[in-house]
């Protein structure tokens, strides 16, 4: 970064007036828009005081859906996590033909509706589906069931971990993997004690991310999860059928759970960030150019 | 050629392209397999009928116009964030990326509190004769919620790369800040709002749980592509919504190649500057 100087000539819109305004407008338009949604549902959450509260959370049916939740994040994001570092290691470690479409196709889920997501999933395990016959026959439950919900949340989430590692690992290069291992390191050992060091923050950055969205998932999980309350129902889901029941109490009881994930989420972001991970990674088309620059740092970070 | 010398190709190569068989692409070729076997007639009577072109006109429409209000706002926010320094800066930075954390559906019930005619906006809003939630205007500030991260964010690295000589020139030509603005400035970013705004665009066009709560999903009127999808597979009409699915798959996959193309040329603007 450049070293400020003790007087910077005025800037385009640093003119005072202007600047107040904007800020002022600005500010204005985030409270209302950004941060009362968030405000409303603390506020809706304890509007009949924390005995209701606390009964809304404790009901059977919110206590199997965070229950759910929870259990679909446990498999979803580990294996996620796992796919996003064999992805990354694949993609920037080694040429091969079809790197670059690959990249395109890991991609894809971001752009995709959740809705056809679910609607794609019971196309593929539903009796309507390529293989639901077989599996009924087989006696085997993948929709309306746990694996329906974790494989749906699979495909939202699976570009979450590869998109935070494949930008950082490309400008990290190869070098240091290839001294190691010519020094006589297996792979897992080059892994574990020279490339997950450079990347770890990355890593927990992408686990945070996916995890929160695995989570809020609504829309695919909706399709493929039958709603069944007490057994398929997830917390958003949830929030859905008390929204609907008219317990909108209950609603935004359960929904100030996700909404406290939500900021432990961003708390957990920035921190991240501040420490290398997300930004610099998250602009891979745009921040390519700044490649050449990041690896003398990282190289220098290394000896520190 | 390079030399092959770390390990681990077969491994990671060979789990990447399973798991991405598996939960990417068997799943959208089953729906493109299922779309295809309706035949052109059948699809084409799903696909243009009266209920799903309405269905695509407010989607479409209300994506717009909440892309149009994130281009504004969500410009002016990164504007305000790179350039300016003021209390509670990183805090209005940390909470931009609010709509990326709340799940959508949080978001929706939490919107349509907000805006309902009893809510805490609406009721000041119904006396002045505004009706947010239940109309068009209320899909249209659900997708804005959610798609407000894609822009500020797009932005924001190109704004703050941008170099101080090129206005430092212009203004020591004489220019006034506004000329600078449209002529040095905007020129520059373009690409980045390009790109930023067909991100917004498409997550909109896609959006779903934010949306369903304060819609109102009348048919004709405030229904949206993707919930007349989910409609039909809870009628068991599957031949129709793999139908009206395949459409906002082939949208998502246009959109796809149109920003990946907006990305390219950003990135041969950055590197020629």
């Amino acid at each position: 970064m450049s070293a400020s100087t003790a007087k910077k000539p005025p800037r385009v819109g640093d003119n005072p007036a202007f600047r107040r305004a904007l800020i002022a407008i600005v500010l204005v338009v985030t409270a209302f828009f950004v941060v009362a949604p968030l405000v409303v549902i603390g506020v809706e959450a304890f509007s009949q005081g924390w005995a209701v509260y606390a009964a809304a959370i404790a009901y059977p049916d919110t206590l199997h859906a965070i229950l759910l939740t929870l259990v679909t994040a446990l498999i979803a994001v580990p294996v996620n996590t796992a796919f996003g570092v064999a992805a990354a290691w694949a993609i920037t470690k080694f040429d091969f033909w079809g790197r670059r479409f690959l990249l395109i196709v890991i991609e894809i889920p971001f752009s995709i509706s959740p809705i056809v997501a679910g609607v794609a999933y019971l196309f593929v395990y539903g009796l309507q589906g390529l293989f639901g016959h077989a599996l009924q026959a087989a006696d085997i439950k993948i929709l309306f069931a746990l694996p329906g919900i974790v494989l749906a949340s699979m495909f939202v989430t699976a570009p979450f971990v590869a998109r935070e590692l494949i930008p950082l690992m490309q400008a990290q290069g190869r070098d240091l993997e290839e001294a190691a291992t010519s020094l006589g390191a297996s792979g897992w050992r080059t892994f574990f004690s020279v490339t997950l060091p450079n990347i770890r923050w990355a890593l927990l950055y992408g686990v945070v991310l996916c995890n929160a969205r695995v989570m809020g998932e609504f829309g695919a999980v909706s399709v493929v999860s039958g709603n069944i309350r007490g057994q398929t129902n997830t917390m958003p889901l949830h929030i859905e059928l008390l929204y609907h029941d008219y317990q909108s109490a209950g609603a935004f009881a359960v929904a100030s759970i996700l909404a406290v994930l939500a900021v432990v989420t961003l708390v957990a972001k920035v921190l991240l960030e501040r420490r290398g991970a997300g930004r610099g990674a998250r602009r891979p088309a745009l921040a390519a150019p700044k490649a050449a620059a990041v690896i003398p740092q990282l190289a220098s970070e290394k000896t520190t | 050629m390079q030399r092959r010398v770390l390990p681990g190709l077969h491994l990671t190569l060979g789990l990447t392209l399973l798991y991405v068989s598996i939960i990417v692409v068997l799943p959208l070729g089953a729906l493109v397999y299922k779309a295809a076997s309706l035949g052109f007639t059948d699809y084409w009577r799903i696909v243009s009928s009266g209920r799903a072109v309405a269905s695509y006109r407010v989607t479409v429409l209300c994506a717009l116009a909440a892309t149009a209000f994130n281009l504004v706002f969500g410009f002016a926010l990164a504007w305000v964030l790179v350039r300016y320094r003021f209390p509670g800066r990183r805090f209005v930075d940390a909470l931009v990326d609010l709509p990326f954390a709340l799940p959508t559906a949080v978001a929706g019930i939490a919107l349509t509190a907000l805006f309902a005619p009893n809510g805490w906006f609406g009721a000041y809003l119904a006396k002045v004769g505004i009706q947010v939630a239940y109309t068009p205007l209320g899909i249209m500030i659900a997708m804005a919620f959610t798609s407000l991260p894609f822009i500020v964010r797009t932005i924001q690295p190109v704004l703050e790369d941008l170099d101080p000589a090129l206005e430092e020139a212009a203004q020591s030509l004489g220019g006034s800040d506004s000329a600078i603005f449209r002529k040095v400035i905007l020129p520059l970013l373009t690409p980045a709002l390009l790109a930023g705004i067909s991100l917004a665009f498409a997550r909109s066009l896609g959006e779903f749980g934010a949306i369903i709560f304060i819609a109102g999903n009348q048919p004709f009127q405030t229904e949206i592509t993707a919930l007349l999808t989910f409609i039909r597979l809870e009628e068991y009409d599957y031949q129709a919504a793999a139908a009206i699915a395949s459409v906002l798959l082939i949208t998502a996959f246009a959109m796809l190649a149109v920003t990946n193309l907006l990305q390219a040329r950003a990135l041969r603007h950055t590197q020629r500057a």
